[in-house]
């Protein structure tokens, strides 16, 4: 029989710390600090959001202490009388109305350019095609909003009031338009990523099978990136709702409930960075100003909100 | 016997990706309703051969390719129709690709692209396809579902009832078991048989024992280049007449 040969750490030896084999002490620190920092990045998004509607709804909060005030006339009544010395009126529904009609016109018309430039660039142009444009739309994302808006107040101003005989050039279409191309950079890039993502054997797989590069497209890409596409037209979304300065110069800044593309109109977001400079802090002018930063911001999580359950409820299919 | 008109006709190919040839001049035809093996180690230009059959070869950036392809006498790079092309030719990739659709959408896709509409008739060719492909009975109960929950070997016949759901004249297989137990093997192989009477078969794979049980001409490729051509029983006799042969079908090298 051959000699076993004794066990470490069983004789005359202090038995040592068990550890990983060839692992410095530092190193397993250093990897646990590590998992916390990014834990710490991970949580931080959420105490971010949390932190800003706190000290946002901190600020309104009063207003709704306050007996004069009532909740149901700011949500519902279009009388936005906020400076007026005799019938001091907060309705801000010409302005919620505002902001809708802005952004759903600008996602009328951005979401199929957008979806449809990402299509191009990601399945039926050239490689040589594909670099100028990804680097030009990137571009369009880089330019200033308030370019966007001065672009919006001289440039469409005229181009709207000579083809549609608008008495004013600074309106809902004229808005929607500056807000859409505002949006598309952004849908064309995250959707371009989200079809890129797609694994090119479900390309090759599809052509095997006989598809023409359509019917790939629609039966094969769309449905395999939609999560992706969503996502992408919700920023577009947000970007759009969240827009200040350009729909500032380009709505015509009149309090009014639209009744066609060719009226002016205030959207929430301009009337908060119009007015915020001459509200006296503490008044209720100011207070109701951070609220209706409240509502914007329940507005973007009710969208977000709705879009996540349509995922899901397309993914449970 | 009058051995039956060749389906497919290659002669002399040439390709290369960029500098790089890797199949260097390749003659041979495949005839009407055979089994045709493909052996060879990896790399040795399998399965650009079958991507060069269909064409999807043309989605590779920089490929060069010289020599003809004939499928029932037409070049396939001069081919105007290359959609229909690609339905007469089922292709069956070594890894399954579900497609991210439902079980009965992964079947249905093809006919579906070739303009079939009619719900019954779809009905039926799915339920016919993946009876052939040995797996309706494990999933006529959730057609519905996702087919890429379905497992590794499931997916891989998901895949196979795929292929022959445009009733192609030519099924491409590489290396479709790999994925797959030896049990599920041993029925597509009985399949593959079946199928026989009505498709050409090309079979590529790196079972050699698989291409000796199903294919009955076998051709060796390596490094680009055709070892030996022959009839199964040759090339998997004691003495194929080819040393190379002999000793990577005995297992001797590769």
């Amino acid at each position: 029989m051959t000699e076993i040969p004794p066990m470490p750490a069983a004789g005359n030896v202090a038995a040592p710390v068990p550890r990983a084999p060839g692992r410095p002490r530092w190193a397993v620190v250093g990897e646990r600090l590590l998992e916390w920092i990014i834990r710490l990045c991970g949580i931080s998004a959420i105490l971010f959001v949390l932190g800003i509607f706190y000290f946002v709804f901190a600020k309104a909060a009063p207003i709704l202490l306050d007996k004069e005030f009532s909740l149901t006339e700011f949500l519902f009544s279009t009388k936005w009388y906020p400076t007026s010395e005799i019938n001091v009126r907060y309705g801000t529904l010409a302005l919620t109305v505002g902001t809708l009609a802005v952004t759903l016109l600008a996602m009328l018309i951005a979401v199929p350019f957008g979806l449809g430039a990402a299509i191009f660039v990601s399945e039926f142009c050239g490689p040589r095609l594909k670099e100028t444009l990804k680097i030009v739309i990137e571009l369009l994302a880089a330019i200033p909003s308030v370019v966007w808006g001065f672009i919006g107040l001289s440039v469409m101003k005229t181009v709207i009031e000579k083809t549609t005989g608008a008495p004013v050039g600074v309106n809902v279409l004229n808005g929607g338009i500056i807000l859409a191309l505002m949006s598309v950079p952004i849908i064309v890039s995250i959707s371009e990523d989200a079809l890129k993502a797609v694994p090119d054997s479900y390309r090759e797989a599809g052509i095997a099978l006989g598809a023409t590069r359509w019917q790939l497209v629609y039966k094969v890409l769309l449905p395999a990136a939609k999560t992706g596409l969503l996502a992408a037209v919700l920023l577009g979304v947000g970007r759009a709702i969240g827009e200040t300065m350009a729909v500032l110069m380009a709505t015509g800044h009149a309090v009014n409930v639209p009744t066609s593309v060719l009226d002016p109109v205030r959207t929430l977001t301009a009337t908060i960075a119009a007015e915020l400079g001459e509200a006296p802090e503490g008044s209720n002018h100011y207070r109701v100003l951070f609220l209706i930063g409240v509502l914007l911001f329940t507005i973007t999580f009710v969208i977000n909100l709705a879009a996540d359950l349509v995922i899901r409820g397309i993914r449970r299919k | 016997m009058v051995s039956p008109k060749p389906t497919i006709q290659v002669q002399d190919l040439r390709l290369a990706y960029g500098t790089k040839e890797v199949i260097h001049g390749i003659s041979f035809d495949i005839r009407r309703h055979e089994i045709f093996g493909i052996i060879g180690p990896a790399q040795s230009g399998k399965t650009s051969l079958l991507r060069c059959l269909n064409r999807t070869i043309d989605f590779t950036p920089g490929v060069r390719l010289e020599g003809a392809i004939r499928v029932d006498g037409e070049d396939v790079r001069q081919i105007r129709d290359v959609f229909g092309l690609r339905r007469k030719i089922g292709m069956v990739a070594p890894l399954p690709v579900g497609l991210p659709l439902s079980i009965y959408d992964n079947v249905a896709f093809a006919p579906r692209c070739a303009g079939v509409k009619a719900r019954s008739e779809l009905d039926g060719l799915v339920e016919h396809c993946l009876r052939q492909a040995a797996l309706w009975d494990e999933v006529k109960d959730r057609l519905h579902t996702l087919g890429t929950k379905l497992s590794g070997g499931q997916q891989q016949r998901l895949t196979i009832a795929r292929a022959l759901s445009h009733q192609p004249e030519i099924l491409c297989l590489d290396e479709f078991s790999i994925a797959i137990d030896p049990v599920t093997t041993m029925r597509i192989e009985g399949v593959l048989k079946e199928l026989q009477s009505s498709m050409t078969i090309i079979l590529v794979t790196n079972l050699v024992q698989q291409a000796r049980r199903l294919a009955r001409r076998t051709m060796f490729l390596w490094n680009g280049r055709i070892v030996q051509l022959d009839a199964s029983d040759v090339i998997f006799s004691e003495d194929p007449g080819n040393r190379q042969t002999y000793e990577y079908v005995h297992g001797i090298f590769g």
